[in-house]
């Protein structure tokens, strides 16, 4: 009875051991696919007329890394975050519902297209929808 | 079954088909709202679900922008058959306009009844996906029914009504087993029989009673919704009970211009027919 006992906890402990859900940062499919999400959506805001207006002036090498860093960070993947904080970067643009709505809506595109399980995808869209009240209308 | 559509409804059924059919292989640019975030068009014209309207305004008109649907519902149980013809605009993702025609075929008396619908929705607060506060609408529904003679007849003490209802919407994002959770709790002040199907309140019931509507829908994937609804009623014609509604709902955003739900539903006892179950079928087109 007692190795019964002694087995189960064993079980259960390995089992809760193999369980660890891996981070989203390794469900996203790590810096390969991060970067792939956001060269794939910097070409959906090239080709998108309403939004790209935003981005006249930006430094695109400079965006692109600082998106990869950023997606990485609050991935919880192995990057610290070293650009300006949401509200700093977007002052100024005006940026509307309809623009915010369109890069979500690139950004759900984009991953459906890289194949990224649909949970991950969520999971990631819960940690930046939050970001609407500093991006927005600024 | 077919013949209780007439004609001209037939040939609405065979436009609508085409233009989806167009919508789907063409489709074009509606507003900039996420898929589905619209909700589709419920049997009142009201954009929400199946039978309950949700705070979500019509179609995908983000800030700024303007949007038009148009919907096609089906209910068929055992002895009634509801067809909701329906339109809508909507502006800035706050504000909506709504036109719907019901016809009511009551089958074992072979005759149908005729309500319109003019329905006006307005979001106060909250938001759908961004903000921890749900999104808030207040809306009103104007409903005339057109052929009062049989409500009449079965104590209905008036031809018009005012619905009056808030709801909260909500999407929880990864909410469950990593998918999105919509959920809407909606409260209407009516005085409506059968929703207005059987008239206005009766000698018994002349004031408004407030009635609890609820909808849970998990999206399994980016386009497809798996739900569930209930919809109380108020209990007043002496010469029948009426029973809440119950429904469970399958939706497929197909893109942005086009949507159809198929379901299963539960009107309990209609007019001193017990147990009307059947099936729930619309489309909407979107842009």
């Amino acid at each position: 009875m007692r190795l019964i006992y002694v087995c189960v906890l064993v079980w259960l402990v390995t089992a809760c051991t193999a369980a660890a859900k891996p981070s989203l940062y390794q469900q996203l499919g790590g810096e390969v696919a991060i970067t792939k999400l956001v060269d794939g959506l910097l070409v959906k805001i090239e080709h998108d007329p309403r939004i790209v207006h935003h981005f006249k002036d930006t430094d695109i090498a400079r965006f692109r890394s600082k998106l990869i860093e950023q997606l990485c960070h609050i991935s919880d993947g192995p990057c610290q975050y070293t650009g300006s904080t949401m509200q700093e970067s977007h002052t100024g643009f005006q940026i509307t519902a309809a623009d915010f709505d369109r890069l979500v809506q690139h950004l759900i595109d984009v991953m459906t297209e890289l194949h990224i399980p649909l949970d991950a995808q969520n999971e990631l869209l819960a940690r930046l929808a939050p970001m609407y009240k500093d991006v927005t209308y600024r | 079954m077919v013949t209780a559509i007439p004609a001209t409804g037939r040939a609405l059924v065979r436009l609508t088909l085409a233009v989806a059919a167009l919508a789907i292989a063409l489709p074009i640019q509606a507003g900039s709202k996420l898929l589905g975030t619209g909700g589709t068009s419920s049997i009142e014209g009201s954009a929400g679900g199946g039978i309950v309207p949700w705070a979500t305004i019509a179609g995908y008109a983000s800030s700024d922008e303007w949007s038009a649907t148009a919907g096609y519902n089906r209910v068929l149980v055992d002895d009634f058959q509801l067809t909701t013809h329906s339109a809508a605009v909507s502006y800035d993702n706050h504000y909506e306009l709504s036109l719907a025609r019901q016809q009511f075929w009551i089958a074992p008396l072979q005759l149908s009844l005729e309500q319109q619908i003019i329905g006006v929705k307005v979001k106060v607060a909250g938001d759908l996906l961004y903000s921890d506060l749900p999104q808030l609408s207040v809306g009103a529904q104007f409903k005339h029914q057109q052929r009062f003679e049989v409500p009449q007849a079965v104590g209905a003490l008036r031809q018009n009504g005012i619905d009056w209802y808030a709801s909260v919407s909500k999407v929880y994002l990864d909410a469950i087993w990593g998918r999105n959770l919509l959920t809407n709790a909606t409260v209407r002040l009516t005085k409506a029989n059968q929703t207005g199907l059987l008239g206005f309140g009766s000698s018994d019931a002349t004031q408004y009673q407030a009635v609890a509507e609820l909808s849970a829908a998990l999206l399994v994937r980016h386009d497809v919704a798996i739900g569930i609804e209930f919809k109380q009623k108020p209990n007043q014609l002496a010469f029948a009970r009426e029973d809440h509604w119950k429904d469970l709902f399958v939706g497929w955003f197909i893109n942005r211009n086009v949507s159809i739900v198929a379901g299963y539903v539960d009107l309990g006892s209609i007019a001193q027919l017990d147990d009307q179950t059947g099936f729930y079928f619309a489309i909407q087109g979107a842009y």
